[in-house]
């Protein structure tokens, strides 16, 4: 029995050897660079593409832009349609493509291609009072835009407290370590791509889409990926481009953005206004939720990030209303990034909890406490395994949370003010359609490949396990190739379900072939092919946790230091607990950088974003993280996918941002209500 | 071959000598990644703001994209590939595995060269407590958030 055990890595060598490969490094002869050309206005159209400097350079092959480039067939998302015309959504968008024999002439190249534009007015910044915000019918994940139950003005009439407070995140990037990379060759009408990507299957379906070819016609490979957090869920305009160099050209074609590339031809996550309206009764109890969220998208596509979905089932009241509202700016359209809509909604509503908690005089924890729904609280379905109190009465005595003194801004030591605060976490459970296929070979040996990913998750090593553990002896594990069949990305905290589910159907169903042939595999060997499905409805399904943060911040510099956060996560029954350990730690990781210091800058005259690399976009590093702890409840209600559990990856980023910011009012007495919270926030409040 | 501007240039790469003749604009990076197909060493950022690209340079860490390769002509060069002994790995890259210090695996060389590099500098490497290694190590961003794991590891080599 290996699962469920902290086994290392299996790809751990080959990590730490160099020897481990990601798209850009498989070897090719006769490889062909291509580097993009980004477009220098806000909005507007191509006038002109003059390429004559660059093709001057003999190691510049060819200059792709709208004029020669390939027809494709319409996507669903318009961002993939590269050069396929002349107009221009945002600045950074792909207006051209250089291809050379090196990268340097390429890069060079790219740099001598002249566009001149028609250009338009832009417009970048998220106003509430836009005259032109759209109500989406549905959010990015199909659910409805808006959502009412009861009567919210009502309930907020009948409220002691009224709390009507606005809260905003601004866009973010993933920043993945690993750009979008892809090397690219047609042998005849299939195309081979190795790609960066989430998910083999869901990149061929993509790229199938726009050639006009079946998925089975594109191989996908996706050995290694150097991280994703939501950024490589779809076949990237990047991507796009190198399988047209490779077509024009006929030549394999690598392609790798640089990190300023990053920001505008890859999406990051929209910025998000919510205005929370809580109306609650001196006891705590909560009469009425009215959450109005904003964010945006781009011209070409609509997106609408789930800002408001995790307040469908966080407390219990009887009258609730989520709205949507959309706005259209020319900025790159945003997507998925790590926990889309709960990470930005959670911290507006957990932070909105600690400030109604202080307007009542009762504790954070308590005020939770109070409000904790028997069912889920706007579908009215049962919760399948709902464990918050336990994260959040276990996290309070690990913590040592009884004996805080609510006073805010009392606790100084020298230049330093302490601080604690907590927040709640929630993320939906998920378990998709995927395809296995489990092989017994008449030597013993068993082989099982499925489409996974393995973006630094642990699948490869948690789907060995499970295999290794339904067939009884160690298996071979195949995995990151589109022709291994149907299969999810890794996304939604689902793909190690998702696949997971189907290798547990393949294998099972190998045992009960091999049982039926005696235990004797024939000649030729015994396979067989199964099937993971979604989960039933009729139940709420979702991870839960609790984040308590200890800060200190300068009182003369407004600077904060995070001492400690420690979090208390409801997930059932992990495949492998150091893998699933150390995600969750991620998850809270990107959480603190997010509280502290994640913002991608909009500057409106020039319309683009303005910090488009590491020095500029800050992450936190090494020196910004100690004190984090994660735990980790098991309770067998929560295994409810075929492999036990739910979701792990996006669980230690939601609400974390909310408890270092309730725990920096609590050392301070300054309600930062917009992220991240900077040094001039603090000062200035 | 375009005729840019070339040059010829010895490396000592992983203890082996390299003759190569490359476009002056090559970095040291790409020369070890596309000249001389060794990729363990990362590109990130290709600006040195992340640190994925640290190989060791004369024994010292230094970011290799923000290096010409015609300008570190003679020099030794130890890369990722070159740090364990045959199949034997190096303690620290045994102290990764262990720790867990690593999800997707793309810093992972950067922060072992940086490592290594950065124990040599210290004069003392036995005291640097995890403030002190956290601090040093600030120049290799995880974006896994591997941060704890990497610390503990390289503690344990460090011997404090």
């Amino acid at each position: 029995m290996t699962a469920g055990t902290g086994l290392s890595r299996l790809e751990g060598r080959e990590k730490v050897m160099g020897a481990a490969r990601y798209a850009y490094e498989h070897p090719v002869e006769d490889a062909l660079y291509v580097w993009p050309v980004a477009a220098t206005v806000g909005s507007g159209t191509v006038v002109e593409v003059d390429a004559a400097a660059a093709l001057a350079d003999p190691a510049v092959v060819t200059v792709l832009d709208h004029t020669n480039a390939p027809r494709l067939r319409p996507a669903q998302i318009a961002d993939q349609l590269v050069l396929q015309s002349p107009a221009v959504a945002w600045r950074g968008q792909i207006v051209a493509g250089v291809v050379a024999t090196t990268p340097e002439a390429a890069r060079e190249g790219a740099e001598q291609v002249v566009v001149r534009y028609a250009e338009r007015p832009h417009h970048v910044v998220l106003d509430p009072a836009d005259p032109a915000l759209e109500l989406p019918g549905e959010l990015f994940g199909g659910q409805p835009g808006s959502f009412a139950k009861g009567d919210v003005d009502a309930g907020l009439a009948a409220a002691d407290v009224v709390l009507d407070r606005v809260y905003t995140t601004p866009a973010q990037h993933h920043n993945p370590m690993e750009t979008v990379a892809t090397t690219a060759w047609w042998s005849g009408e299939r195309l081979v791509v190795h790609d960066s990507n989430q998910g083999p299957w869901i990149a061929a379906v993509g790229f199938g889409q726009l050639w006009d070819i079946p998925p089975e016609q594109v191989e996908v490979v996706t050995e290694h990926v150097g991280g994703g957090f939501g950024a490589k869920v779809r076949p990237t305009p990047g991507a796009v481009l190198a399988t047209m160099a490779a077509r024009v050209t006929g030549r394999p074609c690598k392609l790798m953005l640089t990190r300023q590339h990053m920001f505008t031809m890859s999406p990051g996550r929209s910025a998000t206004r919510s205005r929370f309206r809580l109306g609650a009764r001196r006891d705590g109890t909560l009469t009425a939720v009215d959450h109005d969220a904003l964010q945006y998208s781009s011209p070409i596509h609509e997106f609408v990030e789930q800002t408001g979905l995790a307040t469908r089932t966080m407390y219990a009241t009887d009258n609730l209303r989520i709205i949507h509202r959309l706005a259209r700016l020319n900025l790159p359209t945003p997507r998925v990034m790590r926990a889309p809509g709960h990470t930005p909604g959670m911290f507006a509503l957990e932070s909105a909890m600690d400030e109604l908690a202080y307007a009542l005089d009762l504790d954070p924890l308590a005020l939770r406490l109070a409000n904790e729904p028997a069912v889920d609280p706007a579908s009215g379905e049962p919760f399948a395994g709902r464990h918050l109190v336990d994260c959040l009465t276990v996290g309070a005595d690990r913590f040592g949370w009884a004996a805080r003194d609510p006073t805010p801004g009392v606790r100084r030591h020298g230049r330093w003010l302490f601080g604690t605060g907590l927040a709640a976490s929630v993320y939906p459970a998920y378990q998709r359609v995927a395809t296995a296929t489990a092989r017994a070979e008449p030597d013993g040996s068993f082989s099982v490949s499925v489409g996974a990913v393995d973006i630094g998750t642990g699948a490869r090593t948690a789907l060995w396990q499970l295999a290794t553990d339904l067939l009884g002896s160690p298996v071979e594990i195949h995995i990151g190739r589109s022709s291994y069949g149907n299969a999810p990305v890794a996304g939604g905290s689902s793909g190690t379900a998702s696949w997971g589910g189907a290798v547990r159907n393949a294998c099972t169903a190998l045992r009960e072939r091999l049982a039926g042939h005696g235990g004797a595999v024939p000649a030729d060997g015994l396979e067989v092919t199964a099937e993971s499905t979604p989960l039933p409805p009729g139940r709420s399904r979702h991870s839960f946790g609790a984040h308590f943060c200890a800060v200190r911040v300068d009182a003369d510099t407004g600077q904060v230091r995070v001492d400690r956060l420690l979090g208390v996560f409801a997930h059932g029954r992990p495949l492998n607990a150091r893998t699933a350990h150390s995600q969750l730690i991620g998850g809270m990781v990107m959480g603190v950088s997010m509280a502290l210091h994640e913002q991608t800058v909009v500057d409106p005259r020039l319309g683009m974003f303005v910090n488009h690399d590491l020095a500029q976009y800050h992450v936190a590093t090494n020196a910004d993280i100690h004190g984090l702890e994660a735990h980790s409840l098991e309770r067998p209600d929560d295994d409810i996918t075929l492999v036990g559990g739910k979701g792990i990856g996006e669980l230690g980023i939601v609400g974390a941002a909310a408890a270092v910011a309730n725990a920096v009012h609590h050392a301070t007495g300054v309600r930062v209500r917009d992220l991240p919270i900077t040094l001039e926030r603090l000062r200035g409040g | 071959m375009s005729d840019q501007p070339h040059g010829e240039v010895v490396l000592r790469v992983n203890g082996a000598d390299q003759v190569l003749a490359v476009d002056n604009r090559v970095t040291l990076l790409d020369a070890l990644r596309e000249h001389l197909r060794l990729t363990g060493t990362k590109k990130g950022c290709d600006h040195g703001q992340c640190g994925a690209c640290t190989v060791l340079l004369d024994g010292e860490r230094a970011n290799s994209c923000l290096l010409f390769a015609v300008a570190v002509d003679g020099r030794t060069v130890t890369t990722v590939e070159g740090l364990a002994d045959g199949d034997e790995l190096h303690p620290l890259q045994r102290a990764f595995i262990a720790h867990d210090a690593f999800q997707c695996g793309y810093c992972t060389p950067g922060q072992l060269c940086s490592a290594i590099g950065m124990l040599a500098e210290a004069a003392a490497p036995q005291d640097l407590d995890d403030a002190e290694i956290s601090e040093r190590m600030s120049g290799n961003l995880c974006r896994c958030g591997a941060y704890l794991g990497i610390v503990a590891a390289v503690r344990e080599v460090a011997g404090g």
